[in-house]
């Protein structure tokens, strides 16, 4: 507990100095950041949108063989959908309709944005559950495994790290479905049991958890293998340094040098990837959520691509990109904030 | 020996540094095949992904150019048979499988998955290498360029920021998704696939050869090359390249794991492979209806993909290891 403290203090420290000491290069550093986000930003735009219209296979053509469709049918559609402007013009429009919200889907002309928040709200659990997972876990396995390297721990999960990256992330979700059905008979399909509703909340709360459970840990998994991966080979390479044996060499406890020298030295890197990691969970939910008939953010999106829906498509693309712009963001000031070593110009 | 260097073999030098006692303990690649052999894990998956090259190969032949094991013959009396079973006495004679039994038992249809599997291990392979290929040859010419002439204006801005601030664009995306969708736009094809897979992954070796180029061409062997008014080209491919292509391997080797694993996920969404051809996605897919009646259409495919991609990656950290200097020492 008492070393936990001094490393709080040490970055708290860190922290103040940062802030009370160069308030103008930070803010300078921070502004120049957003900017570049900024015109980032523009170009993911633009990257999303062209994707897809230049794609070949056109919402017209979702049922080619419907006699009922007449052509004059699929160009009122056309035209409704602006598929017979040049590409920078369908650009402005979904822009446009993007920023005041008018956004409207081909596929039922319900308005985009309310549909992706509601789906959005679904999925938050599971990424919240998921991420918390991965960072309670990830850390303190990849820790012990390279304070004891070599040993029967470490050699253990490094090999089940590399099986959890390696076996197809639907294999290993229909075998735990199998395994938690047959022998726990924990529910697992869907967000909640059918018919559930009139009954007690404390049923109804358990029955939610029940469900979210198994879904998180499968989503989980791949990312606690790859981050303790990183966790242990940082961990490495810093207790590998010459200010480290220096600690030893002046005859500290063995705990005070790693965990009050190296471990704050190693876990700094880590703050980056909390906008890295953002991506992976967006687009493993596509898989996952299908197995687990959860009705999210991914399961929207494969219903939209099987519909040749384009305005969903490209705002979920431009969302997610938005999202891990503002990950990095955040991880890239925050990485300033902690690391006294870092030039900010 | 100063003045006549460029008459003197490599081999007759180094005898005669070994003379002084200056020689290097031991080359590169000695060193290299030290450790990489001294690491059980990575051993074990070299030979695994060897005895699949030379599966994948008589896959190849075997059911392709000679048809020894036919993995599109449909046999309805031989439906659901589990592994080593034989076939029906009223099965069709000339159908039954090359040995008279069915190593791997039989699909839904009566397809003898033996074949199947053995047919998907090339295909499956060649998913992997053409995607990796291409993300490698995009990958390497983006961060070359960016590396060496980054610093060349164009217009308004540099060649660097350019490639990078596209790179950075394309990682916003989750990759997944994007190959779903131009998989599931594009008319399906092994070919698309392939393509698609190879166009979306290339951001990271990009990333990497440039940080790679930009270390490398501060070092004193490039100035030296210069000096000698070496062309630019030379300097690119002959010295530098080799000098990069250490990380390149290890991602590349790592790419060809993760490719077959996105493979398999197209497959268990129903964007994969048409049925044609089998890869060990599509078999694995297709047999994830019948986990309770054939549980052998849903395990065979499964670890075979998990023990191949495992082969994979473990060669991959075993080359990283023994590539990676800073490791070394430890």
């Amino acid at each position: 507990m008492a070393k936990a403290g001094i490393h709080a203090r040490f970055l708290g420290d860190a922290v103040t100095r940062r802030f009370t000491g160069n308030k103008a290069i930070m803010w300078n550093f921070i502004i120049r950041n957003i900017a570049q986000r900024l015109v980032l930003l523009v170009i993911v735009s633009f990257l999303a949108h062209s994707f897809i219209h230049l794609a070949p296979g056109e919402p017209s053509e979702v049922d080619p063989m419907n006699p009922r469709m007449k052509p004059e049918d699929i160009a009122k559609i056309r035209a409704a959908f602006h598929l017979d402007d040049p590409l920078h013009v369908q650009y402005a429009y979904w822009i446009r309709d993007l920023a005041t919200g008018e956004l409207k889907s081909f596929k039922d002309s319900q308005p985009v944005l309310p549909k992706i928040w509601d789906r959005f709200l679904n999925s938050l659990p599971l990424f919240i559950l998921a991420t918390i997972l991965v960072w309670t876990w990830a850390f303190p396995a990849g820790i012990y495994g390279a304070v004891h390297r070599g040993g029967v721990y470490d050699r253990f999960t490094v090999f089940l790290s590399y099986a959890l990256i390696s076996v197809p992330g639907f294999f290993l979700s229909f075998l735990a479905i199998l395994w938690v059905v047959g022998w726990l008979g924990v529910p697992v399909i869907s967000i909640k049991t059918f018919g559930m509703e009139h009954a007690q909340p404390a049923y109804r709360i358990m029955d939610r958890v029940w469900h979210l459970v198994i879904p998180s840990i499968m989503s989980a998994v791949g990312g606690i293998a790859i981050l303790s991966r990183y966790v242990r080979s940082q961990m490495l390479e810093v207790l590998g340094q010459d200010y480290v044996r220096t600690a030893r060499a002046k005859g500290l406890q063995e705990d005070t040098v790693i965990y009050g020298h190296a471990l704050g030295n190693a876990l700094l890197p880590f703050v980056t990837m909390f906008g890295l990691l953002l991506p992976g969970l967006i687009g493993g939910a596509v898989i996952f959520e299908q197995i687990f008939a959860w009705p999210g953010l991914g399961r929207l999106a494969y219903e939209a691509i099987l519909s040749r829906d384009f305005p969903i498509i490209m705002t979920l693309n431009f969302i997610a990109a938005v999202l891990t712009l503002f990950g990095t963001l955040l991880s890239d000031i925050l990485y300033a904030v902690v690391d006294p070593r870092i030039r900010l110009n | 020996m100063k003045q006549s260097k460029s008459s003197v073999s490599p081999k007759a030098e180094l005898d005669a540094l070994d003379a002084e006692g200056l020689a290097p303990q031991e080359t590169p690649w000695e060193e290299f095949l030290r450790i990489f052999t001294k690491d059980y894990q990575a051993l074990f998956g070299f030979w695994v992904l060897v005895m699949l090259l030379l599966v994948a190969l008589a896959g190849k032949a075997f059911t392709e150019w000679w048809v020894v094991f036919d993995p599109e013959v449909v046999r309805l009396t031989d439906k659901f048979l589990p592994p080593f079973s034989v076939p029906s006495p009223d099965s069709i004679p000339a159908d039954r499988p090359f040995g008279g039994v069915y190593l791997m038992g039989t699909d839904e249809l009566g397809r003898d998955v033996f074949a199947r599997m053995f047919q998907g291990s090339f295909v499956s392979l060649s998913i992997g290498f053409v995607a990796v290929g291409i993300s490698l040859g995009i990958g390497i010419l983006l961060g070359g360029l960016s590396g060496f002439y980054g610093h060349v204006k164009l217009w308004f801005i540099t060649v660097d920021t350019l490639i990078m601030r596209f790179t950075d664009a394309m990682m916003c995306f989750p990759t997944f998704f994007l190959i779903l969708t131009a998989v599931a736009l594009l008319p399906p094809s092994i070919y698309t696939i392939m393509i698609i897979i190879g166009l979306f992954s290339w951001m990271g070796t990009a990333r990497f050869v440039r940080a790679e180029f930009l270390s490398i061409r501060e070092q004193d062997f490039v100035t030296a090359a210069k000096a000698l008014g070496i062309p630019e080209g030379r300097i690119i491919f002959r010295h530098m390249v080799p000098n990069a292509l250490a990380p390149v391997f290890v991602s590349a080797t790592i790419g060809v794991a993760s490719a077959i694993l996105t493979e398999s996920g197209l497959s268990f969404l129903g964007f994969g492979v048409p049925p044609p051809y089998a890869t060990w996605g599509n078999i694995l897919s297709d047999g994830k209806g019948f986990v309770f009646d054939a549980p052998w259409l849903f395990f065979i495919p499964g670890l075979a993909i998990f023990l191949v991609v495992l082969a994979f990656n473990l060669v991959g950290e075993g080359l990283r290891e023994a590539l990676n200097p800073k490791l070394r020492s430890r």
